[in-house]
């Protein structure tokens, strides 16, 4: 079996920078010296493996590396993290949500901050010990705070088909997950926005497969390479890249072979359009997107913590000075934000993209030195 | 979020269950989403489900595409 370590050989990184520059000069001819080619990941996990490994540091002058909207936790709008929050005050419902929801700050609390006033919240690693909880908790309602993208979406729909057959009826979920194909289409069509190429998100792609993105080769002419999260993964997928930007092509390509098919996980697919169906979603800083959202099918509406319990959230603010949406949509760096480093830090962040583990701020902020000065 | 791990399938029981082995710790995931795993596969493990069977044919056939890139030869 291979040695997950044999990605990240320097030798084989040296090559591949090599290969990098070199495209990265042919593009300067093509397209003059002062051009700068946008490379945007859409994944929070590549966003944390780029700043952790330094990987802007070894790129060419002409080669930039933005963040897009792929950190779960950081588009999720107010509304929905408000709806998580007024669960967190009830008395009878025991939350149970990911960890790194737990300290995002909502219009006015945050599920933690509800914790400490007396709100039963656990964060869980798994659904599976939400299920777990709800079976041992008769007495009390186990609601499960569900955010992610196609990676996550599959294993909240096995967890409601796994409570159906345990008959369980003190367990539902509040679903706010969101899909990546549309939310490219969005940004593709942005002006404001400038994208040469993407790199694209794996662990996505492992369930959905390279297909439901060859709309932006086709339509926007954007070329696009699922790309894999070692260090090796990453130059390589930026390599590809810049191959087809040299070359004027522009193709979706799969670079993780050993973790993605082109045809992606279609058990895994099947799962979540049986619990699922689509609807719009509101993203941090995008609006509304159509067809973005899941929404509990009437099938499964017993497992909707929507239908099940009464709520009445404020009305959603922002927060002041927050400019997230703007990082968020690739338009800002996060040390362009005037908050970066001063009033939000790690310590004490204001905005989701410095609270989450995967947020561009959090990266930004940890791996580089822009926070210091 | 999307961070899965790649995990070798040591034993399968209960209802598609498995526990797997992660760089030594153990743990029980769900097998719900690739039917047919087997013991002795590696499977990506994504918030207790394994999302997907890893191939390790790919992840050598990778290596040697890095090895083999032009740029190496020119060097050595």
């Amino acid at each position: 079996m291979f040695d997950q370590n044999d990605f990240r050989d320097p030798e084989l990184a040296r090559n591949l920078i090599e290969g990098i520059n070199h495209y990265a000069g042919v593009i300067a001819v093509n397209k003059g010296a002062d051009y700068t080619v946008h490379l945007m990941e859409v994944c929070g996990t590549h966003t944390m493996a780029i700043a952790k490994n330094g990987l802007r540091d070894v790129m060419p002058a002409n080669v930039k590396l933005t963040s897009g909207p792929g950190c779960p936790v950081c588009v999720t709008a107010n509304k929905d993290i408000d709806i998580a929050i007024e669960l967190a005050k009830h008395h009878d419902v025991m939350v149970t949500t990911f960890g790194d929801m737990l300290k995002v700050p909502g219009s006015y609390s945050s599920m933690q901050k509800e914790k400490g006033l007396g709100g039963d919240v656990r964060v869980v690693y798994s659904p599976l010990d939400a299920l777990a909880l709800a079976e041992k908790n008769p007495d009390r309602h186990v609601v499960f705070i569900s955010v992610g993208f196609e990676t996550t979406t599959p294993i909240i729909s096995a967890t409601i088909k796994r409570a159906e057959a345990m008959g369980l009826e003190n367990f539902s979920v509040y679903a706010a997950n969101k899909t990546v194909p549309n939310v490219l289409r969005a940004i593709a069509d942005d002006p404001s926005i400038q994208i040469d190429a993407l790199i694209l998100p794996g662990h996505v792609s492992t369930i959905i497969g390279s297909k439901p993105y060859e709309f932006l080769a086709d339509e926007f002419h954007v070329p696009g390479v699922v790309t894999g999260f070692e260090p090796l993964d990453v130059l390589q997928g930026i390599y590809l890249l810049l191959e087809q930007l040299a070359k004027g092509e522009a193709k979706i390509d799969i670079a993780y072979t050993r973790g993605v098919r082109v045809e992606g996980n279609p058990t895994a697919v099947d799962a979540i359009y049986e619990v699922f169906e689509p609807c719009d979603a509101e993203w941090r800083g995008l609006g509304v997107i159509p067809g973005t959202g899941l929404a509990i099918r009437e099938k499964f509406a017993q497992f909707d913590a929507l239908k099940r319990i009464e709520l009445n959230p404020p009305e959603p603010r922002e927060i002041k000075g927050c400019q997230c949406g703007d990082v968020l949509r690739g338009a800002m760096l996060p040390f362009e934000c005037r908050l970066f480093g001063r009033a939000c830090t790690p310590e004490h962040p204001i905005g989701p993209c410095m609270v989450s583990s995967e947020g561009s701020c959090a990266a930004y902020y940890r791996y580089t030195d822009y926070g210091r000065n | 979020m999307c961070l899965a791990i790649p995990a070798k399938v040591r034993e399968k029981s209960g209802v598609n269950l498995a526990t797997v082995d992660v760089l030594g710790v153990t743990r029980k995931v769900s097998l719900d989403l690739v039917p047919g795993t087997d013991v002795g596969d590696w499977v990506l493990v994504h918030a207790g489900f394994a999302i997907e069977k890893v191939d390790e044919q790919f992840a050598q056939e990778t290596l040697e595409l890095l090895r083999s890139m032009p740029y190496l030869e020119e060097d050595t």
